[in-house]
């Protein structure tokens, strides 16, 4: 693949979105050589994904957005030379155009008039150079995160950018999507030459893909710049500090109480699960018990089976065959009853099971509504709602965004409004899907802390989750799930 | 409430090969025949013609059977709404209480409109059942001259759909996480429907910003020409099939005629 | 929320044509299931047919609310009849008549906004846009499905959906618009721009 890398000159560069008073950037200097590879680092808000987008030629100054000095790609205003640069984002699904994998990578060279008989030989080469395993007519619904995400790179490097901008591309993913989308950028690095710019926050793994870093401040910019080693090296700790996932800083897991586990909440025996309209199980002939005072990891990839697992434990599904019951640690409850026939009013006194998608879960137009509605539903009385409300607010730094729309908060809130909502009804079991997708460090050590201690409190926590770090930080029992069978393996 | 994703005809009969424009020109064909017509004889010719065709579109007879059974059980609904409150009945009727007053010409006339009803919309059905949607944006920008950004705009709108049909049932599973669920007060459910279709548009609008961000950032729209990757055009066989249809729709109309039993459907 | 100057002269973006579009897909999905509703509930207005039409509004939400989101000519129309033509692809069995039913019940719906000059899209614009798409559906709706039915019945029918589109499509849409304009989701659009900076 020819292409002639470009080159990117920043000058005194700044933005501020419509609609907001501070600048997202300002006063950023940056000059990238032809061929250079950068990774972007800073914490959340810090304007990374902005500057991608300018860089692209997407951002406009209508309804009232503000730009300040340069920034040129080949010498040419970003809006100007849109077709010199491919970038691809973090959510795959909202990427592919076509139904048809081989469609969507033609759809680039469609809309810049390629000749139609050179259309098909490049769409086969972008294919292949991404190692994309199936053929032009796969559907693009059949696809893994992984392999959508190695679709939309193929789709974007086929119409032969010479700068590459890659916004947390592996986001989204499971490790094993991570990597078959680490090993496609790799490939491509090494033949094509383009010049690229790659924002991640799994540095770890990123850290061969590049030859420079640059750390950028939220509203200023570039703080360092060198290579990553001496990056990290002069400003690791603050970093850190700041959510970046930096090598050689591990989140120092919480200590462990030494006590013994109480009685059993919940019991999962033989359940079995089958999507209506499905030929197989997603899960089949599940054992699992959960303990008061427990952490408890379910482990295994997307699509194995663990959220389906999840939402049976937490009685939003009816087995399709064995049972799921409450267990005698269950207050007020009969032993034995199944979870599925529970009214939702008394599950969510029970058991508060938390979403992977906070925004699934949000009911009011308020944060203090969100965590009101839950006591209420209880008929626990406005007075007792509010306290409840004011405490929950205090305790996951929510207190300022109180009286604002929840869906108008970052992701780290969404998260942690999410959680707070099903404490709000005291529940004696916690049950999260994945509840560090898209989560910086910061969050990631907060949710670690907090879920430690609920745990500590006697509560029994499950978290489903392909993140291992988290699970062995937390659990104190990982069970894992591979193809809709559960295995145990003790601690 | 399931929502449903579409039928996927085998991909070999004639009907799924066909091009999209030639199949919703034979659909209009007997559609337009069927809709002029509220006679008895027109309705089930044309009917007939169409439910001949099912055959060749690959369909199993079971799906499209569970596919059309709102339209049967609506076209039932219409022909007893017809047959059993019609506007003046010429003779004496069988019953008569208030607006209720069916004739036996009253029945016969609401079982023809309930038949009428099934030859316009299943033609449509089958020509649509056995169409791949890139297909038809396809060919209503290329041969249409329909505008491609609002073809292919729309085309990927509509690839998100099952992903909007999963988000509703999730959206559902958290409610009741939440303790909120549709109880017996029709207010209150009418509500709680209120908030979940709040849910829904919100995620669909941000895929739907997201998903054009994606198109434009890839060259989408910024020229008003672009070249076609899979073309579209009409061979012999699709002209063969409008004239099929032509054929049908005329010679229903015709018999009717000529048996004496065409109606029109105004006066 | 009344009297911001379109963008009428304007080309529709990108976005504009893919949310109408999504817009449209989400209703057309729920169609599905809501022709289900219609059918169930069939025997229950067995004796007095017409009020099942107080459920119409559901059909006709799509067009006010693509209009009051998108604000642009077209818009209106747009939705109506593209959420009719998804439901055909998810496989909806009305037929090419359903996407007659979607034109005339969107043109409806941009007939009253182009009586508003493409410059009101408050409560009234909306209400207006639900009853007039209600108008266009009974036009239609009465030629193809009730010819030969009594008067009387046929302008209770009218009636209902004048009621249900009035109620639920154009106060509904309007509703829901402006808790999309909170959410902060309708950003790029003119239906969603904030007042004060944040």
């Amino acid at each position: 693949m020819v292409t002639a890398p470009a080159a990117v000159e920043i000058r005194d560069w700044g933005w501020r979105h419509a609609g907001r008073r501070g600048w997202a950037l300002r006063h950023l200097d940056l000059h990238v050589r032809p061929g250079e590879r950068v990774l972007l680092l800073g914490p959340s808000g810090a304007g990374k994904s902005t500057l991608l987008a300018a860089l692209a030629g997407l951002l406009g100054t209508d309804g009232g957005a503000e730009a300040e000095g340069e920034l040129l790609v080949d010498g040419a205003h970003s809006g100007r030379s849109r077709d010199r640069v491919g970038i691809v984002f973090q959510d795959p699904e909202t990427q592919l155009v076509m139904a048809r994998a081989g469609d969507d990578v033609a759809f680039g060279l469609e809309n810049r008039s390629v000749a139609p008989e050179e259309i098909w030989p490049r769409v086969d080469r972008a294919l292949t150079d991404v190692g994309f395993r199936y053929g032009r007519y796969r559907p693009t619904a059949a696809l893994s995160g992984g392999e959508q995400q190695r679709l939309a790179l193929a789709g974007v490097v086929v119409l032969r950018p010479g700068l590459l901008l890659l916004d947390e591309p592996t986001a989204n993913l499971d490790p094993d999507g991570a990597r078959l989308v680490r090993a496609a950028i790799a490939d491509l690095a090494a033949d094509a030459g383009a010049t690229m710019l790659l924002v991640e926050h799994r540095v770890d793994e990123t850290i061969e893909l590049v030859d420079r870093a640059v750390v950028l401040a939220p509203g200023g910019g570039v703080v360092a710049d060198g290579t990553p080693a001496e990056v990290f090296a002069a400003h690791g700790e603050r970093l850190a500090a700041a959510g970046v996932w930096v090598p050689g800083h591990p989140v120092t897991p919480p200590s462990r109480t030494a006590h013994a586990a109480g009685q059993v909440l919940i019991e999962a025996r033989q359940a079995s699960f089958r999507y209506p309209g499905a030929d197989r199980f997603a899960l089949a002939d599940a054992d699992l018990q959960l303990r008061a005072g427990e952490a408890l990891a379910v482990v295994g990839p997307n699509g194995s089976g663990k959220s389906t697992l999840a939402m049976l434990i937490g009685g939003l599904l009816r087995p399709t065959a064995g049972e799921v019951v409450a267990g005698p640690g269950m207050a007020s409850v009969r032993p034995g009853t199944h979870l599925w026939t529970w009214a939702a009013r008394r599950l969510a006194g029970a058991i508060g099971s938390v979403f992977q998608d906070p925004e699934h879960q949000f009911l009011t137009g308020r944060v203090r509504d969100e965590l009101e509605l839950g006591p209420r539903r209880l008929g626990l009385g406005d007075g007792e709602a509010a306290r409840r409300a004011d405490e929950l607010l205090e305790r996951l730094h929510l207190g300022h965004l109180a009286e604002a729309n929840p869906y108008t908060l970052s992701g780290g809130e969404k998260r942690r409004l999410s959680v707070a909502s099903a404490l709000a009804t005291a529940p004696a079991a916690m049950i999260l899907d994945e509840p560090t997708f898209g989560q910086d460090r910061r969050t990631w050590a907060e949710l670690l802390e907090l879920l430690a201690a609920l745990r500590d409190d006697g509560r029994g926590v499950v978290v489903a989750t392909h993140d291992l770090p988290f699970a062995a930080a937390l659990a104190d029992r990982t069970v894992s799930v591979h193809d809709g069978r559960v295995a145990a393996a003790a601690r | 409430m399931r929502l449903l994703v579409p039928l996927v005809p085998d991909r070999g009969a004639v009907l799924a090969r066909a091009n999209p424009v030639a199949k919703l020109a034979t659909a209009a064909a007997l559609m337009l025949a069927a809709l002029l017509a509220i006679d008895l004889v027109t309705a089930t010719l044309l009917l007939a013609g169409e439910l001949a065709a099912v055959p060749l579109s690959g369909l199993r007879a079971s799906a499209l059977g569970r596919r059309a059974w709102p339209l049967v059980a609506v076209a039932v609904g219409i022909g007893l709404a017809n047959g059993l409150f019609p506007a003046q009945p010429d003779a004496s009727p069988l019953l008569d209480i208030g607006p209720l007053r069916p004739t036996a010409d009253s029945l016969v006339v609401g079982l023809a409109l309930g038949l009428r009803l099934m030859a316009i919309s299943f033609a449509g059905l089958l020509a649509l059942a056995t169409t791949d949607p890139t297909d038809l944006a396809d060919a209503l920008a290329q041969q249409l001259g329909l505008s491609p950004r609002f073809s292919i705009g729309t085309l990927a709108a509509v690839r998100l759909a099952p992903l909007v049909a999963v988000e509703w049932q999730t959206l559902g599973l958290a409610r009741r996480a939440r303790g909120v669920e549709a109880g017996r007060n029709p207010i209150a459910a009418a509500r709680l429907f209120g908030g979940r279709l709040l849910a829904l548009l919100v995620s669909a609008i941000r895929r739907g910003t997201r998903l054009a961000t994606a198109m434009e950032a890839r060259g989408f729209g910024a020229t008003p020409s672009r070249t076609w990757a899979r073309p579209q055009r009409m061979r012999p066989s699709d002209w063969g099939l409008i004239g099929a249809a032509m054929l049908i729709a005329a010679g229903a109309s015709w018999l009717s005629l000529a048996l004496g039993s065409w109606r029109f459907l105004l006066g | 929320m009344s009297s911001i100057a379109p963008d009428q002269a304007d080309r529709w973006r990108t976005v504009d044509i893919v949310v109408a579009a999504v817009i449209a897909v989400a209703f057309g999905a729920l169609f599905q299931a809501w022709n289900g509703v219609y059918a169930w509930t069939e025997p229950i207005f067995r004796f007095f047919w017409p009020a099942q039409a107080l459920l119409y509004g559901v059909w006709l939400a799509p067009g006010v609310l693509a209009g009051l989101v998108i604000r642009r000519r077209g818009a209106a129309f747009f939705g109506g009849f593209v959420a009719a033509a998804v439901s055909l692809l998810l496989g909806s069995p009305y037929g090419l008549d359903a996407l007659i039913s979607g034109a005339v019940q969107g043109a409806g719906a941009e007939l009253a906004f182009a009586l508003a000059l493409y410059r009101s899209w408050g409560l009234p614009a909306a209400v207006l846009a639900g009853a007039a798409s209600g108008i266009g559906a009974w036009l239609h709706d009465v030629p193809i499905y009730y010819p030969e039915v009594d008067l009387g019945l046929q302008l209770a029918y009218g009636g209902f959906i004048l009621v249900s589109g009035a109620v639920v499509a154009g106060a509904g849409a309007w509703i829901l618009t402006r808790a999309l304009a909170e959410t902060g989701v309708l950003a790029p659009f003119a239906s969603g721009r904030r007042q004060r900076p944040v």
